[in-house]
């Protein structure tokens, strides 16, 4: 199938394209279609675990669009949900296992969210509107767009939750000492819970504030 | 071909769940000697790190295998039942380091026969007895290892951890601040075994005797009293051990 | 006892499935624009989690932990299968939302029309299945341990979302900046909402 497809247009046609930089700003899975929020933000206190799930559901989203598109006309329309959970459930154990296997300590700070994958409304979604209808290539272009779109705020939501939070970048210290020795103090506030969801709000905020066209009556 | 007659999805669920858990099985099976030797490594670090030994994801092994000179496991008299040192198995057929304490504490509870594990460390020519802990603290389990000096009775240092306390509150068990509290305490009050008590309101405003006590946490009663509580039922289970050495080496120094 | 009133105090107010671990965020921001609705799809939760919680607990125990296996026979003893329990849970919570909402259907008329919309869309919310991963990271002890967890965490995301429900039935009134409207203002009033519940944490049981 995807040779045919191969001949009939470029691999990175400008359609192509718009496919993987469309759901990264204007059509964002978190901000815009607000899907996928549950498993993001409570990984978020630092940025490496935030980048590892990053990548983790970037994996899962891409790998299942490609599945399910190769297999979507043979999947029967009645167990087509089930399908789809298993297909993402096998994806997301073996995103686990190799976790698990080799980057142990990340995959204990993300303990259950790594499993939460599987509930993350942007897999289903984007499988149910897009990998059932289009071919593989275009579906695993999508994925990894919707991937990437929620992995942007997943890690900006992280690094400002970590820089001033903790004054740490990736686990090393960026804040000088000479500022905490005038009287800096980290926000402990932002290690907390409640804060992802205002830095969300705010990004929201400020995206909405650049495009017009977003905001809500 | 019809995708919606009942014969094909009954047989296209029924490849897929054949597929899916081959292809699970496999992963499971090949990856499970990386995942087995994370745990192991964690465990060698939480072990060296309460004898004061920095070590890595990388040389844990090694450092374990180089200062760890002798596992031991003892029954509930105190009675060495197994003891493994560089490589092979002096007596018994079991490692310490295999011994789950978490299993041994409940077959404790339940009053079946237990064993109970410890590490003999040799830090520098230094020698410590590293006592693993297990217990309750507010919202779930708390752990860590105590190590002892040569003589059984000092503490020479102590790490935590929990599962879920509370941050800011019952979390601070696994600072440094908090454990470094507990360097130099004694388990033994003139040959009595009294533990280390975690106070609340701290030592200085009690009538504990400083030598066995530590300032509890301030809003963490109830992890600090877990932790109290975790040290004394844990460490009880040694005295026996202890005695019984203790006396040895003073007949041999007679 | 008193364990087991622990956890559920725990779990609705510390550990909410929505204000500590943002758990079921997706039904929570799509459903909670009335009261009326968003206190059936959590009724709805709490039903769907008191039942699948216990049940995963059950196969978590004597299916998929290390040792197990161990009451069909000591050769059984040292398998592990703990690889497979996300398929499993999965599986048992579309399989429980199905058959309740069958014997919903079929025993009440009157609550299947009340909840039935809701059920389907229960399967994939994350606070269901987190609900049953975090069982079995945190090893309670016992299925009587496990339920009160579900209870707890059901009720504390009812309380989460008919909050923010009522909150927003009002904030219609309000005068909001143009580009936080909807969305934006939700998560920052769930952010507040977030701090005030985080004045629980120093509570004593």
């Amino acid at each position: 199938m995807s040779t045919d497809n191969n001949k009939k247009e470029p691999l990175f046609s400008p359609k192509n394209i718009k496919l993987l930089t469309s759901p990264v700003n204007m059509n964002n899975p978190i901000t815009v279609q607000v899907l996928g929020i549950c498993s993001a933000l409570a990984v978020t206190v630092k940025l490496k675990p935030a980048f590892v799930m990053a990548v983790s559901v970037i994996a899962v989203v891409a790998l299942s669009n490609l599945v399910v598109s190769l297999l979507r006309n043979t999947i029967p329309n009645r167990i087509r949900i089930i399908v789809q959970l298993t297909i993402i459930a096998l994806l997301v154990i073996l995103v686990d296992q190799v976790l698990k296997a080799f980057v142990y300590d990340v995959s204990k700070q993300l303990s259950v969210f790594v499993g939460l994958i599987i509930t993350n409304c942007i897999v289903m979604g984007r499988l149910e509107a897009f990998a059932m209808a289009n071919k593989p290539w275009q579906s695993f272009l999508d994925g990894i767009g919707n991937g990437a779109g929620y992995a942007i705020i997943l890690i900006i939501v992280a690094f400002f939750r970590e820089l001033l939070g903790s004054g740490t970048l990736w686990g090393y210290q960026v804040v000088p000492d000479a500022f905490i020795e005038l009287g800096y103090r980290h926000n402990g506030m932002m290690i907390l819970p409640p804060m992802a969801l205002i830095v969300i709000g705010v990004i929201i905020w400020v995206q909405r504030s650049r495009n017009k066209d977003l905001i809500e009556q | 071909m019809n995708t919606n007659s009942n014969k094909y999805i009954f047989l296209y669920a029924t490849v897929m769940v054949v597929l899916v858990a081959a292809i699970l099985s496999v992963v499971a099976v090949v990856l499970k000697p990386y995942q087995d030797n994370n745990v192991k490594v964690e465990k060698m670090q939480a072990i060296l790190t309460s004898a004061g030994i920095v070590s890595t994801p990388a040389d844990a092994a090694d450092l374990y295998t180089k200062h760890i000179v002798r596992e031991i496991l003892i029954d509930a008299q105190g009675n060495v039942v197994a003891s493994f040192a560089g490589g092979a198995f002096e007596t018994g057929d079991r490692r310490a380091f295999d011994a789950d304490l978490k299993v041994e504490l409940s077959k404790k509870e339940k009053g079946e026969t237990y064993v109970m594990p410890l590490f003999e460390c040799d830090k520098d020519g230094e020698k410590l007895v590293i006592i693993p802990v297990r217990g309750k603290g507010l919202w779930g389990p708390v752990w860590g290892n105590l190590a002892l000096k040569a003589d059984l009775n000092t503490v020479a240092g102590a790490t935590f951890d929990h599962k879920g306390e509370t941050p800011g509150l019952g979390a601070e068990i696994s600072t440094t601040a908090f454990q470094a509290q507990f360097v130099g305490k004694q388990i033994f009050d003139n040959g009595q075994f009294v533990s280390v008590a975690v106070v609340k309101g701290g030592v200085a405003n009690s009538n504990i005797n400083p030598a066995h006590g530590v300032d509890a946490i301030s809003g963490g009663t109830i992890t600090s009293v877990g932790v109290s509580d975790m040290l004394k039922d844990c460490l009880e289970n040694y005295v026996g051990y202890i005695q019984k050495q203790t006396q040895n080496d003073s007949t041999t120094v007679q | 006892m008193q364990d087991l009133i622990n956890i559920f105090v725990k779990s609705i107010f510390i550990d909410n499935m929505i204000f500590a671990y943002f758990l079921g965020m997706c039904s929570y921001l799509a459903v909670s624009k009335t009261v009326k609705t968003s206190m059936g799809l959590g009724i709805a939760v709490v039903f769907v989690m008191v039942i699948t919680v216990p049940v995963d607990y059950l196969i978590d125990n004597y299916l998929l932990k290390p040792g197990a296996l161990s009451w069909l026979g000591a050769e059984y003893a040292t398998l592990d299968l703990s690889f497979l329990s996300f398929i499993m849970f999965i599986a048992v919570i579309a399989a429980m939302v199905q058959l309740v909402e069958m014997v919903v259907e079929k025993f009440s008329p009157s609550l299947y029309s009340a909840l039935g919309i809701f059920l389907p869309l229960i399967a994939v919310n994350c606070a269901i299945l987190g609900g049953s991963l975090f069982m079995q990271e945190r090893e309670y002890q016992s299925i009587g341990e496990a339920t009160a967890f579900a209870a707890g965490s059901g009720v504390g995301w009812l309380l989460a979302i008919v909050g923010i429900a009522a909150i927003r039935e009002k904030i219609r009134y309000s005068n909001v900046p143009a580009p936080l409207r909807g969305l934006g203002i939700t998560f920052i009033i769930t952010g507040l909402m977030a701090i005030a519940f985080m004045s629980f944490m120093g509570i004593k049981l």
